[in-house]
């Protein structure tokens, strides 16, 4: 049988000079009918561009192919070589017998057209479709990705629905004309992981369901335990290894593989938690950061007058204590409030009620410390480009009313090397670091003044995978080092049970679940937890089927003057409690 | 419904908060309408004859006496009448002001018709020579001063085919519709240059900008033809800062265009509003910049209902 598709030697270059400027390096691969190949690797790996030049969509992004041929097997089984057709062929190949999906649903649909319009497109520019039938077509397609109330939700623009339910228009998209092959370029990475394990169970059911090929691209090797048939693994361009999905997982053979498999933060059910500083069981030490009934409410207006008619309760009475080198993390999922949460305890929103105290440390002469200090997300947005490394680290003591004098300066050059950045960094500017760099710099800014609480608000999140092991190695090291306590927020469970020593599970404004990260991780709980955990893809579990749940997070907005009815806690050992839900 | 209420309700504010300015502003002058309308003649008016045309017209009194009056006047839809033309204002300027209309509106249409396709054309051929090209024409087309634009279309026309301008009494549109194109097409397009120039680089830095969206490239990938993705994907996107600068354009030549009318010898309000600066006719100068300012603010809401109409992400609200 010959290959739906077979690439063979593959190289793609970028600029005015392609050839000397190859990102994709002789990559080779087959892919049979009804097989599903996941391609791994981390950014700049060229495993995008692998994808898009399959479908020579690399053209429009600047990119060249300068070797190798890409053979797709067409319905009337003619071998037609990708590579070298032209734009007129490739628009009547591109839906109809290949479909995309990619990683930003929020930005990948068209603003300002409605759902059922994008879809109609499908049908109308391949399979002739118009009117009626092309609004029937859409809605069926609508059904086949369970999107419920499919005749109404046609009539919506993408800005009405959530990112998840998007992924599902633009899975509805790329199968409307029943491609046999659906290019997916790192589908579930922007969405929450519940929502990622409803994605892949919907891919796996429509696979089941159409018998078409899958390319699922990702940098998240558990990720595709659950849903490949083969894995290729990338590095700098070139396919490194490549081979069955058992074969690679239970026995890779090149060291990156290895690399990927072992040193990057897996999720294993609360088998990898710290064993060092761990609570201590009395309670005679003061805490570090202490928050009691933190309240978060933003108004929601309405009417001619703009009256407030009622409220987001965002954060709904929180109450956790953190220890001196203790990490508590946040865990939920988007619009559960936790960043509300870390934003409230540095002031960055006002809370509408609570307290909060928190331990200042006695520091060096002069030096009024702030004692909460806070790392953001994104190390690219957070760093002022205008300004060199210096004049960065030393913004948090000018800020509070310091002086750049020898002794800052000390202290600059003894974080940067603490952070393990070279020692000329000072004079250089943010764009001459790489992403991982940039968090080091700003973990060093956060170290400026001497904080007791550190708030690390998804702070690992958007690094690559084996950056992201070395960033969490150093924050464990700080940790030990200055005895500093972390708030660290996250949604993703498998770098929390690397660096946390308790969790607290947030839902709709809520802990729902609070305790040591073991006991919440191994025996979870709460209704919502056991959701939590058992949506984070593993690499133990294979060719796993998803429940497919397509339960709505409630709405957060309440009546003005409503009040959730008071906590009532279930005990589960010495140090892990959980909500009893009405 | 509500949203359009409310923005309604604030015009009177904004208007009552501009016709205190100008109110105030045109009294700060040196000069007064006497001496203006009598000319050389009214230095020979003794103290007592100047103070009784003082307080004939008024102007004797202190500012906010005047303004009441002036207001309490408009709130019974008497704007007052001019001294230069004799006329009650809001007739001096609804005589002025369908020209002005036609000439903003033919501008915008031929800054629209050309601009945009201008603007896409060279945003699709990013940095190529024919991009290039449109670059360099619509930087000349905003650098070009309309007198000069002006001047050398009126010398082309008439050194190079004989043809002169249509001069003379204008027509409006309604009473010999052919004249009053022949008499507006040229200054229509002396000023629909420099708006078109502007429209070319706004819809090209913009469609730049779209062609590069995540949504384009999905587009794309569904199999959507080069001109499909252009027209029906892009431009849509792309038309929320060619709507923003149209606006304001047109807003601006809703207040006339005095060169223009004066090198075309066309009665717009541009010319009006300067004849009336220079004669100190107080009536008419509030008059008009109150009216020009209700323009604005009815091109403003247009603008914003636009908006709307275009990008489903837009919500009418107060900001």
């Amino acid at each position: 049988m010959i290959p739906l598709l077979s690439v063979c030697d593959l190289r793609v270059g970028f600029g005015r000079n392609p050839e000397a400027n190859e990102v994709v390096r002789s990559v080779s691969f087959d892919l049979a009918d009804g097989e599903t190949l996941a391609i791994v690797g981390e950014s700049g790996s060229g495993k995008s561009v692998t994808a898009l030049s399959i479908n020579r969509l690399v053209d429009f992004g600047g990119g060249r192919i300068t070797g190798g041929s890409i053979k797709l097997r067409r319905t009337d089984n003619s071998i037609f070589d990708l590579t070298t057709a032209a734009e007129p062929q490739l628009t009547k190949i591109r839906g109809a017998e290949i479909g995309m999906i990619f990683q930003e649903p929020m930005t990948s649909l068209n603003p300002v057209l409605t759902i059922g319009t994008q879809i109609e497109e499908s049908f109308r520019l391949h399979r002739g479709l118009t009117g009626r039938q092309a609004t029937a077509a859409a809605k069926d397609a609508l059904d086949r990705v369970r999107i419920p109330d499919a005749a109404r939700r046609l009539k919506y623009t993408p800005n009405q629905l959530s990112g998840g339910m998007l992924q599902r228009v633009m899975i509805a998209i790329a199968l409307a004309c029943n491609p046999r092959l659906l290019i997916a370029d790192e589908p579930t990475t922007a969405l929450d992981v519940t929502v990622q394990a409803q994605i892949m169970a919907l891919l796996a059911e429509l696979k089941r369901e159409t018998g078409m090929s899958m390319i699922f691209i990702t940098h998240d090797i558990g990720l595709v335990a659950g849903i490949a048939d083969k894995i290729l693994v990338m590095q700098g361009g070139e396919a490194v290894e490549q081979g069955e999905l058992n074969q690679i997982l239970d026995n890779p053979q090149h060291p990156y593989t290895k690399h990927l498999l072992h040193a990057v933060p897996h999720f294993a059910s609360g088998r990898a938690t710290r064993a060092d500083g761990r609570r201590e069981s009395d309670r005679s030490t003061e805490p570090a950061l202490k928050v009691d009934g933190l309240v978060v409410r933003f108004p929601v207006k309405s009417g001619l007058f703009g009256r407030a008619t009622g409220a987001v309760h965002a954060v709904d009475g929180v109450d956790f204590d953190l220890m001196p080198g203790e990490t508590l993390a946040i865990v939920g999922e988007s619009g559960s409030g936790k960043s509300t949460t870390a934003r409230a305890v540095l002031g960055l929103v006002r809370s509408t009620r609570g307290t909060f105290s928190a331990r200042i440390r006695k520091t060096a002469a002069g030096q009024g410390a702030l004692p909460v200090q806070m790392v953001f997300q994104n190390p690219y947005a957070s760093l002022n480009p205008r300004l060199s490394i210096a004049s960065i680290l030393a913004e948090p003591v000018i800020a509070n009313g310091g002086h750049v004098n020898a002794e800052t300066r000390a202290k600059m050059t003894t974080l940067l090397k603490r952070v393990g950045l070279p020692e000329n960094s000072l004079e250089r500017y943010p764009h001459e670091f790489s992403g991982g760099q940039r968090q080091r710099l700003c973990i060093a800014r956060a170290l400026m003044l001497n904080p007791s609480v550190v708030v690390l608000d998804e702070a690992v999140s958007a690094l690559d995978v084996s950056v992201q092991a070395r960033v969490l190695e150093l924050l464990v090291d700080l940790q030990r080092e200055f005895g500093l306590a972390y708030l660290f927020i996250s949604h993703d469970m498998a770098v929390v049970e690397r660096i946390a020593h308790r969790i607290a599970v947030i839902y709709a404004g809520q802990i729902v679940e609070i305790g040591d990260a073991t006991s919440v991780l191994s025996q979870p709980k709460h209704p919502y937890t056991k959701k939590l955990i058992a949506a984070v893809p593993t690499i133990d579990r294979r060719h796993e089927r998803f429940e497919l749940d397509t339960r709505q997070v409630p709405s957060l907005v309440r009546p003005l003057g409503f009040e959730p009815s008071p906590a009532k806690w279930d005990e589960f050992g010495p140090d892990h409690k959980v909500r009893v839900e009405a | 419904m509500n949203y359009l209420m409310r923005r309604l309700a604030t015009f009177p504010l904004v208007l009552i908060g501009v016709s205190i300015v100008v109110f105030v502003a045109i009294r700060m002058v040196p000069g007064d309408s006497i001496t203006a309308m009598l000319g050389t003649e009214a230095g020979l008016l003794t103290p007592q004859q100047r103070d009784a045309l003082a307080a004939y017209f008024g102007i004797d009194q202190p500012w906010f006496i005047q303004y009441w009056h002036w207001l309490l006047g408009l709130l019974q839809g008497n704007f007052g009448i001019s001294s230069t033309y004799g006329k009650p204002v809001l007739g001096v300027i609804l005589e002025r002001f369908p020209l002005t209309l036609e000439l903003a509106l033919l501008s915008m249409i031929i800054a629209l018709v050309v601009g945009m396709p201008a603007g896409v054309f060279a945003a699709t051929h990013n940095e190529k020579l024919s991009d290039l090209g449109v670059r360099m024409i619509a930087m000349i087309g905003q650098s070009t001063p309309n007198f000069v634009l002006a001047l050398l279309i009126i010398y082309t026309l008439s050194a190079g085919f004989g043809v002169l301008p249509a001069m003379g009494e204008f027509s409006p549109l309604w009473q010999d519709p052919l004249r009053n194109l022949g008499q507006l097409l040229l200054p229509a397009v002396t000023l629909g240059f420099a708006f078109a120039a502007s429209v070319t680089r706004i819809s090209r830095s913009a469609m730049l900008d779209v062609l590069s969206d995540d949504y384009v490239r999905t587009a794309r990938s569904k199999g959507a033809s080069a001109r499909s993705v252009i027209w029906r994907h892009a431009l849509p996107n792309a038309l929320i800062p060619v709507v923003t600068l149209s606006g304001i354009e047109f807003g601006y030549l809703l207040g006339g265009a005095v060169i223009v009318e004066q090198i075309y010898a066309l009665p717009g309000l541009g010319r009006m509003v300067l004849d009336a600066i220079l004669q100190r006719d107080y009536a008419l100068v509030q008059g008009s910049v109150l009216f020009i300012a209700l323009n604005f603010m009815v091109v403003n809401l247009l603008v914003d209902l636009t908006y709307v109409a275009l990008d489903p992400r837009i919500r009418l609200r107060e900001h």
